[in-house]
């Protein structure tokens, strides 16, 4: 599998996710964001950071660069693409995916591993995860409030478009594993073709056990799969 | 000519920096301000000699696609004469 990690001015987390690809062994390359073309990839990834500094609004600016056209080209054509914490943010900011992503409600950046419960194991991001387990995965972020107005978030409960919520160890969602007072516990929503996922907590974060968990090779290994 | 866009939370959308300055007037002693809600002012220097119809176009395209996002804002155009 060949994949594309896309890098605009401000991604900090490009090399993690070059990594991460790479262990699972995917081709992975850097595709500035200049570059108009993702032709010959198989995958899109748009990795954190703060992509021109989260000027305006977190991925505001990011989702007009030219890479970007190619981005909804890529997902017109049904092929997978992966948005994570900023990469989440311009997706929703680009339109390829609903809702948006606000000021966490205590107003702090957390970064610390959260527990997350998959909602939907049919995705192709998600299919080698076993029923009934959660995952360890750090989030990083300030702006990870999910939001969406009521019609949006009943049309993605009925498709089963929230494919992660922020749950206890216990797989609970109960409202202290929330960690930014996003909407319904949402931490990852899909489209409705079901190709184009994005999620604030960081999987490429949590790929070796030294590193506190490998529970975010589950993606990884669904999307080989 | 300058103009103002006034971007604002949706009044249904929680504004917890609002209400964390709302907090810190009332320890200050402002006890009558009873809400704070905060948004961004963007002004905007345009070209004379276009009409103000033209301009309110353009204006509503920028704020629609970029100045704001429909999802979480809601924005407002003020023109010269109108700012205080």
């Amino acid at each position: 599998m060949k994949s594309a990690v896309i890098v605009f001015p401000g991604s900090n987390c490009d090399h993690d996710m070059l990594r991460a690809l790479t262990l699972m062994g995917h081709r992975a390359e850097f595709v500035w964001h200049k570059t108009g073309n993702l032709s010959g990839y198989d995958l899109a990834a748009l990795p954190g950071g703060f992509s021109y500094g989260d000027y305006l609004r977190a991925g505001a600016i990011a989702r007009f660069s030219a890479i970007m056209k190619a981005v909804a080209d890529f997902a017109a054509k049904g092929k997978p693409v992966l948005g994570i914490c900023n990469g989440f943010q311009v997706l929703t900011e680009a339109g390829l995916l609903p809702g948006a992503l606000l000021r966490n409600q205590n107003l702090r950046f957390i970064c610390r591993p959260v527990y997350l419960r998959a909602e939907n194991l049919r995705t192709r991001f998600t299919r080698a995860i076993q029923p009934g387990t959660t995952l360890k995965i750090p989030i990083a972020h300030g702006e990870g409030r999910f939001h969406i107005d009521p019609d949006g978030l009943k049309q993605l409960q009925d498709r089963e478009q929230i494919v992660f919520r922020y749950a206890n160890a216990r797989g609970e969602t109960d409202p202290g594993a929330n960690p930014n007072g996003s909407l319904d516990h949402v931490a990852g929503i899909i489209n409705r073709e079901g190709n184009v996922l994005g999620m604030m907590p960081h999987p490429e974060r949590a790929m070796e056990a030294i590193l506190g968990s490998e529970d975010g090779r589950r993606i990884f290994e669904s999307l080989s799969a | 000519m300058r103009v103002a866009v006034k971007v604002r939370l949706k009044r249904s959308i929680l504004d917890p920096q609002g209400k964390t300055v709302q907090q810190a007037l009332q320890h200050l002693g402002f006890e009558q301000i009873r809400e704070v809600r905060i948004g961004k002012l963007i002004e905007l220097e345009i070209e004379e000699g276009q009409s103000r119809e033209k301009i309110q176009q353009m204006l509503e395209a920028a704020g629609r696609k970029l100045l704001s996002n429909p999802v979480m804002e809601d924005f407002e155009i003020e023109y010269p004469g109108e700012l205080p």
